[in-house]
């Protein structure tokens, strides 16, 4: 079912012609040099470059219409599950831009830089009040680098105590695909545990998992099932008294913000996302920030420098911590990302971080109750800030897939949610919608669920055609991911 | 549903793999279920000749357009034949899950494992349950 492209933006390649330049460049004012003579034989081009040849007009148009075909949370809504796909205020980026903060160089001496230490240790503070956590660290450039630090911390507190042999660590079957992932990485078995009926971790399974080999157990509350865990603190008791510690995956934090703490439930190890619950821009937007919390237990094996205030209210970076893991990526981590969480932090205040947790959980609950009659509700419970739903029944009677639904969505110029996921929901469809949609947009988008419900039953090619209006239309995934055709050749252009 | 075989001279996993065992050697690849509640399998990455595989662990992951998913072992053994064909061709699990699909042979370490696993029609009475 492969559509034909509607209109496809040409590459870069096809439209260059040899000749053309998107530049001129002043007359030479110093004498010409040879490239022999500047350049040694073994490191120059026996050819030139092929490097596409346009004109600078052409070069602007063809990035414009380019960036036009993109969807992102500016265009419209973007409610895919366990993102956090929110808006992200513009003051964010206009005070990162200050030159205070973004024209220091990570090498500059400490006394030129006290303001951008300042913020750094006040923001761990207020994230460390957020999380419950005693100390945090900003290193981590993303979610996953976070949870991966996050694990090697868990792994250096066991080997301090000389308990050598925790080598498993578990995770629920509705975890992240990150966590099991991480897990492996640190070198540990996973081990699965199941979700019981109600969505929450089966404590029966949890009990006998458990034993002097476990490590951790990573936990995301509320679950990619949007539930909340209601058995955490026995969860957290009987982790704990196997000697094992609780690692906190902090995609969902959005939902508890300033209502409940990870460190109060006993959480040992948090990571948290600042580009989903602190407002700081997505992927190829990003970059992203994965600061990673502690308990008091944790605090030495954080990974250095870790920003300190001496008696005198100057601040500096300690390098001296013998214990810590190392570093785990170059300087500080992304602090422009640190810098759009502390705006955004200060502009919401404790009563509007509240605020945000409230709104999002509505939302969400808002759209399971109008589309619950429609799509089939797995887990039938109040949801925090996310609803999984699922067109198993849908596909069961009219043949539409989740998949068709959300193709059939991006006619309604909205994002796809979550699909297929999280794994123990078959046909899952996992809606985010955050706090920051106005009731209208989420009528927009519960109405066109409700539409694709209805077009599925009365003209079900419909939907399997859909999408037709976007710039292509199915593309075949499998062939794409069989023989992926990614690199232009001139030969073949 | 109603569609789909589940040969009867096979046994199956709960985690939704075969095992055809001639002599004492078992060939294992995943059902007609597995390949469609996965979609379209564009990668399977299986052991080399020689892993020693253990009844139900881990032995390689299927990846789909879809969706990354462990494979388990149903018996104990060593793995004496792997089907190559699978890297060029992944697409042979969806089309002929039972035959030109398969993906390793096992050479059995304890065959009284394989009373563990379902029959056809038990495994096919496993799937009504809503698994």
């Amino acid at each position: 079912m492969s559509g034909q492209p509607r209109s496809v933006e040409p590459l870069i390649f096809e439209i260059s012609r040899p000749g053309k330049r998107a530049y001129s460049l002043p007359r030479l004012d110093v004498p010409a040099a040879p490239v022999e003579e500047l350049i040694p034989a073994e490191y120059r081009r026996e050819k030139p470059p092929e490097l596409p040849e346009v004109a600078e007009v052409e070069l602007v148009r063809h990035f414009t219409r380019l960036s036009r075909l993109n969807h992102g949370v500016d265009v419209d809504f973007y409610p895919l599950g366990s993102c956090t796909m929110k808006y992200n205020p513009k003051i964010n980026e206009e005070v990162a831009r200050l030159p205070g903060f973004a024209h220091t160089h990570p090498l500059q001496p400490e006394e030129t830089v006290q303001g951008n230490l300042e913020l750094l240790w006040n923001l761990e503070r207020w994230l460390c009040e957020v999380t419950g956590m005693d100390r945090m660290t900003f290193q981590p450039a993303a979610g996953a680098h976070g949870e991966l630090t996050g694990i090697l911390l868990v792994r250096a507190y066991h080997r301090r105590r000389g308990e050598t042999q925790r080598n498993k660590i578990l995770v629920p079957d509705s975890s992240h695909g990150t966590n099991p992932a991480t897990a492996a990485m640190a070198g540990f078995e996973v081990v699965t545990i199941p979700s019981d009926r109600q969505g929450n971790v089966d404590l029966e399974r949890l009990k006998a998992a458990l034993g002097p080999d476990t490590a951790a157990l990573m936990m995301t509350n509320p679950s990619t099932l949007g539930l909340f865990d209601t058995n955490i603190e026995e969860v957290a008791r009987l982790v704990h008294e196997a000697g094992g510690l609780l690692y906190y995956d902090g995609a969902n934090l959005n939902a508890l913000l300033g209502y409940a703490r990870p460190g109060d439930m006993g959480f040992d190890v948090v990571h948290l996302n600042l580009h989903k619950t602190f407002s700081t821009p997505h992927g190829g937007g990003g970059p992203g920030g994965g600061p990673v919390g502690v308990k008091k237990e944790l605090v030495p094996f954080l990974p250095v420098p870790v920003v300190e205030k001496a008696p005198d209210g100057r601040f500096y970076l300690d390098w001296d911590r013998p214990q810590s893991i190392g570093k785990v990526r170059s300087f500080y981590g992304n602090f422009g990302v640190a810098v759009r969480a502390y705006a955004y932090i200060l502009a919401h205040g404790g009563e509007g971080l509240k605020a945000v947790a409230e709104h999002a959980v509505l939302n969400a609950n808002y759209i399971q109750a109008r589309l619950k009659d429609y799509y089939d509700l797995p887990y039938d419970r109040r949801c925090m800030h996310e609803t999984v739903l699922s067109a198993k029944t849908l596909k069961e009677t009219t043949g539409i897939k989740t998949l068709d639904v959300a193709k059939r969505l991006l006619d309604e110029g909205i994002h796809p949610p979550t699909i297929y996921f999280p794994l123990i929901v078959e046909e899952a469809i996992m809606i985010e919608p955050t706090e920051t949609e106005s009731k209208e947009t989420l009528d927009r988008f519960i109405d066109a669920m409700i539409r694709i419900y209805h077009e599925a039953h009365q003209e079900p090619e419909k939907v399997k055609a859909a999408p037709v209006r976007t710039p292509v239309g199915r593309l075949d995934e499998a062939l794409a991911a069989r023989r992926p055709d990614i690199r232009w050749r001139r030969d073949e252009g | 549903m109603a569609e789909m075989i589940f040969p009867a001279d096979l046994k199956y996993t709960r985690e939704h793999e075969w095992i055809r065992v001639e002599g004492n050697v078992g060939t294992v690849g995943i059902t007609a279920f597995a390949q469609d509640q996965l979609g379209d399998v564009v990668f399977v990455e299986l052991p080399p000749v020689g892993t020693e595989v253990k009844a139900g662990q881990q032995f390689g992951t299927v990846e789909s357009v879809k969706t990354v998913s462990d494979l388990f072992a149903p018996v104990s053994g060593k793995v004496i034949e792997v089907n190559t064909a699978l890297e060029k061709s992944p697409e042979l699990v969806n089309q002929d899950p039972y035959g030109q699909g398969w993906m390793i042979k096992i050479e059995l370490s304890n065959p009284a494992e394989l009373d563990a696993l379902l029959d056809a029609a038990a495994y096919q009475a496993f799937l009504k349950e809503g698994h």
